[in-house]
């Protein structure tokens, strides 16, 4: 997994709350068998017209967003399980999403892919994302290390756990930590049997 | 203070702790199918790691197999190279793998519990969300992404942060024609679709004591549809009696020693839960959604609310459904009764006892699809087959089918389709599809009369 340290960017707004995996990633798109090329899939159905022309009113199809940060409404990344919603993301190029509320699942599988959910207030949000939408050049910088989001209408102060925070600094994970306990996880299966 | 039947299980299960960080969780069963699976078998290949105990995972083809015609090649070549994937997979790696055609082949959520893999106490995971559906057994079940997949192969552990604890209470008796569906349709709508993120939900009261394990099943599935990581219902008789006897249930002694340990597993009368809801039963009526998210749930006589709010209104929109309406009388072509959620023996006899001596409507096309091999021979066995063909329905072979539509099960662009599945999200069923989440009951008047009906006045 590539290091998480800082960035700054300029940010892409899509305020709908309740955002699925599904929409993220269409299902049909599931039948890969690696996690490369998803991005070109990202949010398909939305991205599209019906006849696969670009739908020009969608925000990743606008000439006047860009970066590395999606600002997305309530309860992003709700329903599946599917990974591939994290794979598309960061594929597409995002390093940072930012909602006032994350579904679990996604949230832990965009943690796994080097990819950082920040949760901020619906407030903060509501007023980072007019900000953005009047200011499409406005660039954001976050910081892991210090964990704060600054933006042009305020830094805030954003919470991960420790362990996590130290996962995506050093871009460890968590197959390596759970083998360098093996001994331990012996010992629990042996009191089992 | 005592404990929760989740903190039981948990506390069980806990191999070590991470100062200031996650726990170190024992994976008793680990399920796997061919959509979730490649890449983490990648993975520990490329890094070559070899997988931690393969006697304690069991693998399935179901999200992406075709519901006709099994026994023929799969024609998509990229569905076919999946399945491809993961026989050779499981073969490599000495997992037991239930693949297209096999005997004991299904649904994940509905073939694992059949065959008696699923016990109570257990800690269970696959690669999918409705991996909750296990928690009805006293289960710690959940879904996991691709990297905890490749986790646990790696360890038979995952690295967690302990959930806090939620239990939603229902007493009382439920109505005629209300269905386990219609009382998780009713709590979502209640409390909506992320009350439960950050949690592990038990379901409490009467109304679970007298559900059949079928229900309990459907009700657990969709925790994940609250947000909840999984759900859970005490063990008792009724568990007791639907685990034994299964194929790979404990039997004699053993079976006597593991019911001992697992009536210690329901909550303590002092157990506290981090939030709690009740519910009355007589307040529950048979269910519907409107919008693109499982908590957009009314009772089927109710109205559509009349929210502002661009979220609701862009739902409202996709449906092609105005604020204040009623779905009564709405003409619908397409009724799908399946998926992890609906697709189980209970569910076909229900559909079965209204539909029998009566005609599906010319207008509808209706797919039956069996949660199992072992729920299709059942179907065949009790004679509901021949209801279901005399009334002009057609069932298919098992499988995820049109609830996700990964295979060619896909209902049209802008086409209703009132479904027992658990997801009504935009295009789930189908690019621009629209889906009606409903009970196997309300699934099966709807086909009959080609329109959504006040199933209340139709029951004797």
């Amino acid at each position: 997994m590539t290091p998480f340290k800082i960035v700054t960017s300029r940010a892409i707004p899509l305020p709908v709350e309740n955002i699925d995996t599904d929409q993220i990633i269409p299902a049909r798109f599931l039948k890969a068998t690696d996690k490369k090329g998803f991005g070109d899939n990202l949010f398909r159905d939305w991205r599209y017209e019906k006849n696969g022309s670009p739908n020009d009113s969608f925000v990743l199809n606008s000439t006047k967003y860009r970066g590395q940060i999606l600002i997305a409404g309530d309860n992003f990344g709700c329903g599946s399980s599917r990974e591939h919603a994290a794979w598309a993301l960061a594929d597409y190029g995002f390093k940072v999403i930012i909602s006032s509320f994350f579904a679990d699942i996604f949230k832990g599988n965009a943690l796994n892919n080097g990819m950082l959910p920040i949760q901020v207030s619906a407030d903060f949000l509501k007023r980072i994302i007019t900000h953005v939408e009047e200011n499409p050049i406005a660039e954001l910088t976050v910081n892991l290390e210090t964990q704060t989001l600054e933006t042009p209408v305020g830094t805030v102060d954003f919470d991960i756990d420790p362990y996590k925070k130290l996962c995506l600094i050093n871009g460890y994970d968590d197959i390596e930590f759970l083998i360098s306990k093996s001994d331990k996880i012996k010992a629990f299966e042996a009191q089992l049997d | 203070m005592g404990k929760t039947l989740f903190d039981k299980v948990w506390d069980a299960h806990v191999v070590d702790t991470v100062e200031n960080g996650p726990q170190i969780l024992y994976i008793d069963k680990h399920l796997i199918h061919e959509v979730t699976s490649p890449q983490a078998f990648n993975e520990l290949r490329e890094r070559n790691i070899p997988i931690a105990r393969p006697d304690k995972i069991v693998a399935t083809a179901d999200h992406n197999t075709p519901t006709k015609d099994q026994h023929l090649p799969v024609k998509d070549p990229l569905s076919k190279n999946q399945l491809q994937q993961l026989s050779e997979n499981c073969k490599e790696n000495n997992i037991t793998l239930y693949g297209l055609g096999h005997e004991y082949n299904g649904i994940v959520h509905v073939m694992a519990p059949e065959l008696g893999i699923t016990q109570p106490g257990m800690t269970i995971v696959c690669g999918d969300s409705h991996t909750s559906t296990h928690g009805a057994f006293g289960t710690i079940a959940f879904g996991i992404g691709t990297s905890q997949v490749a986790q646990v192969f790696a360890s038979q552990c995952l690295l967690l942060k302990k959930p806090k604890s939620l239990r939603v209470n229902v007493n009382g008796k439920l109505n005629k024609g209300v269905t386990p569906k219609d009382v998780i349709l009713y709590i979502i709508s209640k409390i909506g679709t992320n009350a439960g993120t950050g949690y592990f939900c038990e379901y409490a009261g009467d109304v679970f004591e007298n559900m059949s394990m079928e229900g309990r099943m459907t009700v657990c599935n969709m925790s994940i549809e609250m947000g909840a990581r999984g759900g859970m219902i005490a063990p008792d008789q009724t568990t007791f009696d639907y685990v034994s006897g299964r194929k790979f249930a404990p039997t004699g002694k053993d079976l006597e020693a593991k019911i001992a340990y697992w009536k210690t597993l329901p909550s303590d009368v002092d157990a506290i839960f981090d939030k709690e809801y009740h519910f009355d039963a007589e307040d529950i009526a048979p269910m519907v959604t409107y919008g693109t998210n499982p908590g957009m749930g009314i009772k089927i006589t109710e109205h559509i609310p009349e929210y502002n709010d661009a979220s609701f209104e862009k739902s409202l929109a996709y449906m092609n459904f105005k604020k204040g309406e009623s779905l009564i009388g709405k003409p619908i072509n397409f009724v799908f009764i399946g998926s992890c959620t609906n697709s189980r023996i209970e569910d076909f006899r229900l559909a079965a006892s209204y539909i029998k001596g009566k005609r599906k409507a010319d207008n509808v096309t209706a797919w039956l699809v069996p949660g199992s091999q072992q729920v299709a021979h059942q179907i065949q066995e009790e004679g509901l087959l021949s209801i279901f063909e005399n009334s002009g329905f057609e069932l298919r072979q098992p499988g995820c089918s049109a609830c996700l539509a990964m295979n060619e099960d896909k209902i049209p662009r802008d086409e209703y389709c009132v479904s027992t599945s658990n997801r009504n999200f935009e295009g789930r069923q189908g690019q621009g599809s629209r889906t009606i989440l409903a009970s196997p009951l309300v699934a099966a008047a709807t086909a009959i009369e080609g329109k959504i009906i006040d199933i209340t006045k139709h029951l004797n």
